[in-house]
């Protein structure tokens, strides 16, 4: 990277020094985080012990930047020295399928969203942390909670780090010329506007192909928004029901208005298209934006964009669930005080808000308190983001999570359903039904 | 000289010592010329694959253990709509693609037998496709084929004007299995066409002077010289291009993952996407084990059928 400095890699150089200052000078600036005074937990450290622990890559370098800072503080003060590595996202949940069955390797691994209930038997509970970093600081939002705790259960197995959601990007003058000035709540209403895009040569947009993230994202919201979910509260399959047929009704009539190929659309489609104007509106994380106004010659489309929840329907909150960072600690660690430890120091505002700004929006905190943190004062289009983890929705929503409402998002179970009935392979029934026997055969033993 | 050679002779005359006597032991010498390859082979062919044969009856999933199940996974896939339009895509995938394969790689190892300036340059440059990862050519053919921003597209309607709107490649199912196909003959024509150049070089060129001297023409020295001489060799190349081609995977898990709505998956996609990105190892184990009934039975047709000649087992031809 010394010899050759993109554009991007310029911006996180800048990024990442003026964070360093900040995480050097943190002690002395004056916080806007309140911090309660709750007594932390006592763990004793053990003796001699060091930790090693994998954590996905950076979106931005001053991440790990301020990561890597952190943890060399946290050598500093207790004398526990700290191995962080930064793995690929699509090797994440591969390492720590390894970690847990070989009961072998790292202390600590920082996860996505439902790891931690995956592998569940192999953990230790942080129960004792979470509560006092929950107090301490205004409380774990609702993702946070759904995420870190155990199902039906106040013991916490993992430690929520921050969210990132997906929700609606669209331009400003484009959604004007055709008479709107945001996306309407309601179903008709976005119906509406998508033909009119469409007629204006600006289509929508959204990924109906196999795209882990927006593949899902917008499955599910077409999904939530209709008041359909994949489970009931005690985990039974209920795909198959007249809220999922309406739902696929809808898609079936949105889908014409799309721009084509949406069926083969992976995670970066989207991003492709509108960055270069092919579609005026799509759903995606806050990547995209960034990735528009860090670059001159897209700066006048960042500037044009617009963020926007995901419209609610018939629901009463908007249905987004953000990718959630989720600290797990395993039992085969020598050092799980220490480990306990370690997330607590990272948790605490003298580190966590030095980190949560640093990564100028790309993760949304897990807890109450760090909504005041300045990073959400910066970019008034990024500030949408702050709510990520304000949210009741979550994967396998209403369910409790399980290895199979993984599966089923890894699997592309309710994407192909909506996919199917769009490209009228199936009808909505028979799709429903289809989805129902694939999901209920990764169901099958979640009972046992 | 002469100093050296006398004590030698005494050596000879004495009794050989343990190791050489272990050395010469024919029954031993077997043993441990064997022994490496056997352990590779055991701990890189067989463990793997006994094991793989193994999941395939159990529930085992990412992270926990399974029990054995008997034919369940089985079971399953014989009701799984997704597992038999999976079989279909891999039989219609790979006899397509086989057959353009051979015709076009054929056509050019003919094209290339024939003298004409840099020779040798041409017959490396033909091998590109072949060298190049598959992931970069997929990578590659997966821009080729973007809704949005395919070359042809642009070429067709922006350049030439003949379309008004982007050709959905992979959009519809249909259109996106001939274009993986098309992809996988791109990337499949040099092993065939240099292993079919390597065949024509060893026919002798006195029978095409012994035919032209009766007056054959190009089509009946091809016919009856070029091709009966070729069919050694076209078996074998055949078998393993039938062996690439079924499981084939990077093609079509790089530019398609399986999609649109599972209809491009072939049996290997859809093994490693309920093995590894859905967590049942077991059900993908299965679905991996499917797999051999095919391929053997590729493998015995393009062997007998293509290669039963009685020279060719060693017996007079008739």
């Amino acid at each position: 990277m010394k010899n050759d400095i993109t554009r991007r890699d310029a911006l996180a150089l800048g990024a990442s020094a003026a964070a360093l200052a900040v995480t050097g000078a943190s002690a002395q600036t004056a916080s806007t985080i309140k911090a309660a005074d709750v007594p932390a937990p006592k763990l004793a450290i053990e003796k001699g012990a060091s930790l090693r622990m994998l954590r996905p890559v950076r979106f931005v370098q001053a991440d790990e930047d301020v990561f890597r800072a952190n943890a060399a503080k946290f050598s500093k003060e207790t004398g526990v020295e700290v191995k962080v590595d930064f793995v690929g996202w699509e090797d994440i949940n591969q390492q720590t399928a390894v970690t847990s069955n070989s009961g072998a390797g790292p202390d600590i691994i920082i996860g996505f969203s439902d790891a931690p209930h995956i592998y569940i038997d192999k953990l230790i509970e942080l129960t004792d942390v979470a509560d006092y970093i929950g107090k301490r600081y205004g409380g774990w939002l609702p993702l946070a909670q759904k995420y870190g705790k155990k199902n039906k259960s106040d013991a916490w197995i993992g430690l929520p780090f921050g969210a990132t959601a997906g929700p609606l990007i669209y331009r400003k003058s484009i959604l004007q010329s055709v008479g709107f000035d945001k996306v309407p709540e309601d179903h008709a209403g976005i119906l509406d506007l998508c033909r009119k895009l469409q007629k204006a040569g600006k289509p929508a947009g959204f990924a109906l192909g196999n795209a882990v993230g927006d593949g899902n994202g917008f499955a599910n919201w077409a999904l939530w928004s209709h008041n359909a979910s994949l489970l009931d509260e005690e985990g039974n399959v209920i795909i198959n029901s007249k809220e999922t047929i309406a739902a696929l009704n809808w898609v079936k009539e949105l889908y014409p208005t799309f721009i084509a190929g949406t069926p083969s659309w992976n995670d970066v489609s989207n991003n492709r298209a509108y960055s270069s104007q092919e579609i005026s509106l799509t759903a995606n994380g806050v990547s995209l934006y960034f990735s528009l106004k860090n670059d001159p010659a897209t700066r006048p489309i960042a500037e044009d964009s617009e963020h926007q929840l995901l419209p609610k329907g018939l629901a009463k909150i908007s249905p987004m669930a953000g990718l959630t960072l989720n600290a797990m600690v395993f039992k085969h660690s020598q050092y799980p005080n220490a480990a306990k430890a370690f997330l607590q120091f990272m948790l605490e505002k003298d580190q966590y808000e030095p980190w949560l700004n640093a990564n100028s929006g790309y993760w949304a905190q897990p807890l109450a308190a760090y909504a005041e943190a300045k990073v959400w004062n910066e970019d008034p289009k990024v500030k949408i983001f702050k709510d990520s983890m304000n949210s009741t929705y979550y994967n396998g929503y209403k369910g409790p999570i399980s290895t199979a409402t993984g599966a089923v998002n890894a699997d592309y179970v309710l994407v192909q359903m909506c996919a199917a009935v769009a490209t009228g392979a199936s009808t909505p029934e028979a799709a429903a039904a289809e989805a129902e026997q694939r999901a209920k055969r990764y169901f099958r033993r979640q009972s046992r | 000289m002469s100093v050296t050679t006398l004590p030698s002779r005494g050596v000879a005359v004495r009794q050989p010592g343990w190791i050489a006597r272990l050395l010469d032991y024919k029954p031993f010498l077997i043993v441990m010329c064997l022994a490496p390859a056997i352990g590779l082979l055991t701990v890189f062919l067989t463990y793997p694959l006994g094991l793989g044969v193994w999941l395939a009856f159990t529930d085992t999933t990412i992270g926990r253990r399974g029990i054995y199940i008997g034919l369940e996974n089985f079971q399953y896939l014989w009701t799984d709509p997704l597992w038999w339009g999976a079989v279909f895509y891999s039989v219609f995938y790979t006899a397509i693609a086989t057959f353009g394969k051979f015709a076009l790689g054929f056509w050019l190892a003919l094209l290339l037998n024939n003298h004409f300036p840099l020779k040798s340059l041409l017959r490396a440059i033909v091998l590109l496709p072949w060298i190049v990862p598959t992931v970069l050519s997929a990578l590659a053919f997966w821009w080729i084929y973007d809704p949005q921003f395919s070359i042809i597209s642009y070429l067709l309607v922006d350049v030439l004007g003949v379309r008004s709107t982007n050709i959905d490649f992979l959009g519809t199912p249909w259109s996106a299995r001939f274009s993986l196909i098309v992809a996988n003959i791109w990337r499949g024509i040099p092993f065939v066409a240099i292993s079919l150049l390597a065949g024509l070089q060893t026919i002798s060129p006195s029978l095409y002077e012994a035919a032209m001297l009766d007056g054959a023409s190009a089509w009946q020295r091809f016919r009856y010289i070029t091709f009966p001489m070729m069919m050694p060799i076209l078996a074998i190349v055949m078998t393993f291009s039938i062996i690439f081609t079924f499981t084939d995977f990077q093609l079509v898990y790089a530019i398609t993952r399986g999609g649109p709505v599972n209809s491009t998956h072939l049996l290997a996609t859809l093994a490693f996407q309920r093995g590894i990105a859905g967590g049942e190892l077991g059900e993908g184990a299965a679905i991996a084990v499917s797999m051999i009934p095919f391929l053997v039975f590729a493998t015995l047709f393009s062997y007998f059928g293509l290669a039963r000649r009685k020279w060719q087992q060693g017996e007079a031809n008739d």
